[in-house]
């Protein structure tokens, strides 16, 4: 049986890894390359890194830091950040990336997903998502790209369900309500995404006490878990992130 | 000197430095010399089917009697994929037919791609997992799978509401449908067994 994912997520920004509260207010949380190879040994399942700098163009920097990063870390990693074209899809994967999450450019060219899937296959797609609760219709989400700072009126599941379609083999669905406040995931969100597609979803946003992990698995039926805080700042380890949610009965690779 | 097959599909770099973690001595290359003196080859894969064998085109031959001839191979991926005899991805392609099989989409019902770390059971005998033990975790990313019918393959499966290839071993042919680059120290260790399988028959008998 598969078990539950549990990522590190590192928001790297100039070099840094950095952690805000709903996308703004940023801390430095130590360096990319570093903390990659201590999540690598400690038995992280996955990592994702995401250039928080680069949401509108894509930078050369990240390609950089993804050739050091992959020289030390043996699991897998998703890199995201500004990407808008197959041929950086490309660039980045060659540098040691085995994913590559795409946001702000698959809305604005869905398209795009198809042709990477078509390239790289689907597993190494993965649909970013930063979700906000709707102000106008109730139990609605909209989609917000260029960082979080546009919204679109694009509705989070329909896109969820399209974005499966055009060949997308992942998404990570971010609230940005949720986001850095350590509350809990938003785990209506994650249910009502998770209910609609048949690829595994990410749970991310709003990590804070190892009870919220197993709720975004068991109400929001997420596949994996996306964290930050609660172990850059040295509150809790992969272990014992782990250790907790078998002993709760959820299956993961200890 | 392990070589690992450069054929211009994503993140060949990864197996190499896996390689170079442990010690290994290995070189990406596509170069026709150095695979044929090489002690063993790696033919990885981070692609879809149609493509990555159009790109190993012209290196096909070269591969199949290296491997004919006994020298370690290791398909990772879409490169074990390939050493089948064809894939329904994208459209009907032929592989290389070292192994008989066909490599089908993953069975609706079942989330896809296969994604994530599942448990595999080792069969005692396949040479890449000696000192693993019985059962381990490893690294998965796939929405095709490999239907084994060749009958002197060793298989060694994974549970994904039926059983899944997740290794074969056919003589000197190893294949894995998991990256060992990225199944953290486990996977480490099934690299370090093929380079002693490599090391072990290039060593004149």
């Amino acid at each position: 049986m598969l078990t539950k994912r549990i990522i590190p997520c590192l928001d790297v920004k100039d070099n840094r890894v950095v952690k805000g509260i709903k996308f703004l207010n940023l801390r430095d949380a130590g360096d990319p390359v570093e903390l990659g190879a201590r999540y690598s040994e400690e038995g992280a399942d996955e990592l994702v890194f995401l250039d928080i700098t680069a949401t509108i163009h894509f930078r050369k920097t990240i390609v950089e830091l993804v050739e050091k990063v992959a020289e030390n870390v043996f699991i897998p990693f998703t890199v995201g950040g500004g990407v808008q074209t197959v041929e950086q899809m490309d660039e980045l994967l060659r540098s040691g990336a085995d994913k590559v999450s795409v946001n702000t450019a698959a809305v604005q060219n869905p398209r795009l997903i198809t042709e990477a899937a078509q390239r790289f296959g689907n597993q190494c797609v993965v649909l970013a998502i930063d979700a906000r609760r709707s102000k106008t219709k109730p139990g609605k989400w909209q989609v917000c790209v260029k960082a979080g700072s546009e919204p679109t009126d694009l509705d989070v599941i329909q896109w969820a369900v399209e974005a499966e379609k055009l060949g997308a083999g992942e998404i990570l669905l971010t609230s940005m309500d949720t986001d850095g406040t350590k509350t809990g995931y938003d785990n209506e969100l994650n249910k009502a995404v998770t209910d609609a597609v048949n690829i595994p979803v990410i749970a991310s946003g709003g990590a804070g006490k190892l009870e919220h992990l197993y709720d975004a698995i068991v109400e929001g039926g997420a596949d994996a878990v996306l964290m930050a805080s609660i172990t850059h700042f040295g509150n809790y380890s992969v272990k014992q992130i782990k250790q907790y949610l078998a002993s709760r009965g959820i299956a993961v690779n200890l | 000197m392990i070589v690992v097959i450069d054929y211009n599909v994503g993140n060949v770099r990864s197996v190499c430095n896996a390689f170079r973690h442990i010690g290994c001595d290995v070189k990406l290359s596509c170069d026709a010399s150095e695979i044929e003196g090489a002690a063993g080859i790696v033919l990885p894969g981070v692609a879809a089917f149609g493509y990555a064998i159009g790109e190993l085109r012209a290196l096909t031959q070269l591969i199949k009697d290296a491997a004919l001839a006994g020298k370690p191979l290791l398909g990772i991926c879409v490169g074990y994929q390939m050493l089948f005899d064809q894939s329904s991805e994208y459209g009907l392609h032929k592989g290389l037919g070292l192994i008989c099989g066909s490599v089908v989409p993953i069975p609706a019902g079942q989330t896809v791609p296969h994604m994530g770390w599942n448990q595999v059971k080792m069969p005692a005998d396949m040479d890449l997992f000696t000192g693993l033990g019985k059962e381990r975790h490893f690294y998965f990313a796939h929405s095709y799978y490999a239907d084994v019918t060749d009958r002197q393959a060793k298989i060694a499966y994974t549970d994904y509401g039926f059983a899944l290839a997740a290794s074969v071993q056919k003589a000197n042919i190893h294949g894995v449908q998991f990256h060992p680059e990225k199944s953290g120290k486990t996977g480490l260790k099934v690299l370090a067994n093929f380079a002693g399988i490599c090391e072990k028959w290039k060593t004149p008998k």
